[in-house]
C-alpha cells in the first residue's frame, strides 16, 4: 500500500474502532452479567466497564508506543510520544496501516488492549475484590498485553519469526484465556459455583453486540476498506454461525435439548477461533474452524473443567483460550496467499512451517500470560488480597463492595 | 374471614381474575412465586451441566373474604385454574382475626 491518506480507509477504520468499543460496554458487560448471580449483577458489568477506562488513559499515556514503538530487541516498542504528546498534531500516517492517521490507529489498537483485560474478569466474578481487580489492570497491561502485542502486531520476535495473528486469536484470546486461569487458580473456588443464569436476557443482548462488533473487531484488522475486509467480515459470521450450531448439536447429543445458552456459547466460541484467521483463511475453511473450535469448547467447559475442578466462573480458559488455540493452529493449516497476498500461506497450501510457528506462537504467549499472571496475582494477593471477605461473598457484591443494588421491589 | 392463598399456574392468571371478578371478588394481591410440589425431578441445562432445581415458578393469589363468600371463591379458582395434570397447584384456607382499612380505620367485615 502507499502511504497516502485514504479517505475510505480512514472511515471504514473509525467506525471498526467505534464497534470494538460496543462489544466491551457494554458487549461483554451484559453477556457477563446475565450469567451470574442477581446480587453480582452490578460488580460483574463494573469490572469490564472500569478495564476499558483504565486502558484508554494508559494506552495513550504509554501503552501505544510499548507495543507499537520503535522495536527493541523484538521485545518491546521505545516509548517516544509519552502522553501522545506531537503524534495528531504532526498529522503522520502510521506505519502500520499506511492509508490512516496514526492516531486511529493508536485508538483502534485501544480498543483491543481494553477488551482483552475485560475478557479475563469473567473467570473472577463473584468473589474477586474490586481494589484488587484496579490494580490488576494497570499491571496487566503493562507487562503482559503490552509485550505480547509488540512480539505479534508490533514487529516483535513472534512477528519477525512470520507467525500470525489477524486480529487476536493469540495476542486478545489466549492471552486474557491464560490470565484468567492463573487468577482462577490463585483466587479459588467460589462457595456457589453452579452456573445458573440470572438473567439470561442480558447474555442475549450482549452476544448480539459482540457478535455486530467483532466486525469492526475482525474486519477492521484489514485495516482498510479493502476487499480483505469483505472476506473477514464474511469468514467472520460464518464461522460464528456454524459455532452456534455445532454447540447446538452437542447440546442436542449429551443433554437432550439444544439451549439458548449453548447457541450463544457456541456462537462467542466460533468467532474466538475464528479471529487469528479471519484475514487468511476462506468460506470453506471458516466453517471448519467454526466447527472445531466450538466442538473443544463444548468439552472443555462440559467435562475438562469439572474434571480438573478449578473455578473458571464464565469459561474464559474453556470458550476463548480453547478456541484461540484451535485458530491460531488453524491458520497454519488453511492460511492461503489467494485470500491474503502477503503471507505464504499454511500447510494445505505448500508452507508447511506455519504450523510450527503458530505452535510456537500459542506457547510463548499461552507461558508468558500464565506464569507473569500468577507472578502479578501472587503479589496482589500478598498485598491487598484477591479475594472479598466470606460474608461479601455470600450476601453478594454488589451491596456489600458498592453499596447499589441491580433490582429493588419498587 | 378467612385468608384464601391460592397457588396457580401463572398462564391461568387471567381467567381465574376474570372468574373472580364474575362472582363479585375484586379485592386480591398476586405474587409471583417459586415452589414445588409432589413433581421432583425438574432440571435446568446450563453449557452441558445439568442442575436439579426443583423450583417451578407459580402465582400466588391471596384473597380475603367473609365466611360465606368463601366456597363460592374457591369453586370458581378450581374451576377455571384446573388444567387436570400435575401442577395445577393448591388453595390454602385459614382465618383472618381482623382487618382494617387503613384510609377509614374501619375493621371486620365492612373493611373487606
Amino acid at each position: 500500500m502507499d502511504p497516502v491518506f485514504n479517505s475510505g480507509d480512514t472511515a471504514w477504520m473509525l467506525i471498526s474502532t467505534a464497534l470494538v468499543i460496543l462489544m466491551t460496554i457494554p458487549g461483554l458487560a451484559l453477556f457477563y452479567g446475565g450469567l451470574i448471580r442477581r446480587e453480582n449483577v452490578l460488580n460483574t458489568i463494573f469490572l469490564s466497564f472500569v478495564a476499558f477506562a483504565i486502558v484508554s488513559i494508559l494506552w495513550f499515556i504509554y501503552g501505544y508506543d510499548l507495543a507499537f514503538g520503535q522495536n527493541i530487541y523484538g521485545f518491546i516498542g521505545a516509548l517516544s510520544n509519552p502522553f501522545f504528546n506531537n503524534v495528531v498534531e504532526s498529522n503522520v500516517l502510521s506505519t502500520y496501516a499506511p492509508t490512516i492517521p496514526e492516531g486511529l490507529y493508536a485508538v483502534f489498537e485501544m480498543t483491543f488492549a481494553a477488551i482483552t483485560v475485560a475478557l479475563i474478569s469473567g473467570a473472577v466474578v463473584e468473589r474477586m475484590k474490586f481494589t484488587a481487580w484496579l490494580a490488576f489492570i494497570p499491571v496487566w497491561l503493562t507487562l503482559v498485553y503490552i509485550p505480547v502485542a509488540h512480539w505479534m502486531w508490533g514487529g516483535g520476535w513472534l512477528a519477525q519469526m512470520g507467525a500470525l495473528d489477524f486480529a487476536g486469536g493469540t495476542v486478545v484470546h489466549l492471552n486474557s484465556a491464560m490470565a484468567a486461569l492463573a487468577l482462577v487458580l490463585l483466587i479459588g473456588v467460589r462457595k456457589n459455583k453452579k452456573l445458573l443464569p440470572h438473567h439470561l436476557g442480558y447474555s442475549v443482548i450482549g452476544t448480539g453486540l459482540l457478535w455486530f462488533g467483532w466486525f469492526g473487531f475482525n474486519a477492521g484488522s484489514a485495516l482498510g476498506a479493502t476487499n480483505l475486509a469483505v472476506s473477514a467480515m464474511i469468514v467472520t459470521n460464518s464461522a460464528a454461525a456454524m459455532g452456534m450450531l455445532t454447540w447446538m448439536l452437542m447440546d442436542k447429543l449429551k443433554t437432550g435439548k439444544p439451549t439458548l445458552l449453548g447457541a450463544l456459547s457456541g456462537a462467542i466460541a466460533g468467532l474466538a477461533c475464528i479471529t487469528p484467521a479471519a484475514g487468511y483463511v476462506n468460506f470453506s475453511a471458516s466453517l471448519i474452524i467454526g466447527f472445531a473450535g466450538s466442538f473443544c469448547a463444548y468439552y472443555a467447559v462440559s467435562s475438562l473443567k469439572s474434571r480438573l475442578g478449578y473455578d473458571d466462573a464464565l469459561d474464559v480458559f474453556g470458550i476463548h483460550g480453547i478456541c484461540g488455540i484451535v485458530g491460531t493452529i488453524s491458520v497454519g493449516f488453511f492460511a492461503t496467499s489467494a485470500i491474503n497476498s502477503s503471507i505464504k500461506g499454511g500447510l494445505l497450501y505448500g508452507n508447511p512451517g506455519q504450523l510450527g510457528i503458530q505452535l510456537l506462537a500459542v506457547l510463548a504467549i499461552g507461558a508468558y500470560s500464565l506464569i507473569m499472571t500468577l507472578i502479578i496475582g501472587k503479589i496482589i494477593d500478598k498485598t491487598i488480597g484477591l479475594r472479598v471477605e466470606n460474608e461479601q461473598e455470600i450476601n453478594g457484591l454488589d451491596i456489600t463492595l458498592h453499596e447499589e443494588s441491580g433490582y429493588r421491589l419498587s | 374471614m378467612k385468608k384464601i392463598i391460592a397457588i396457580i399456574r401463572p398462564n391461568k392468571l387471567e381467567d381465574v381474575k376474570q372468574a373472580l371478578e364474575e362472582i363479585g371478588c375484586h379485592g386480591l394481591t398476586i405474587k409471583d412465586v417459586k415452589g414445588r410440589g409432589r413433581q421432583l425431578g425438574i432440571t435446568e441445562s446450563y453449557r452441558g451441566q445439568d442442575y436439579n432445581v426443583d423450583l417451578l415458578p407459580k402465582t400466588e393469589i391471596e384473597i380475603v373474604t367473609k365466611d360465606d363468600e368463601v366456597e363460592d371463591v374457591v369453586k370458581s379458582i378450581v374451576k377455571t385454574g384446573r388444567t387436570g395434570n400435575i401442577g395445577d397447584g393448591k388453595i390454602f384456607i385459614s382465618n383472618v382475626e381482623d382487618v382494617v382499612r387503613i384510609r377509614t380505620g374501619e375493621r371486620g367485615d365492612k373493611a373487606i
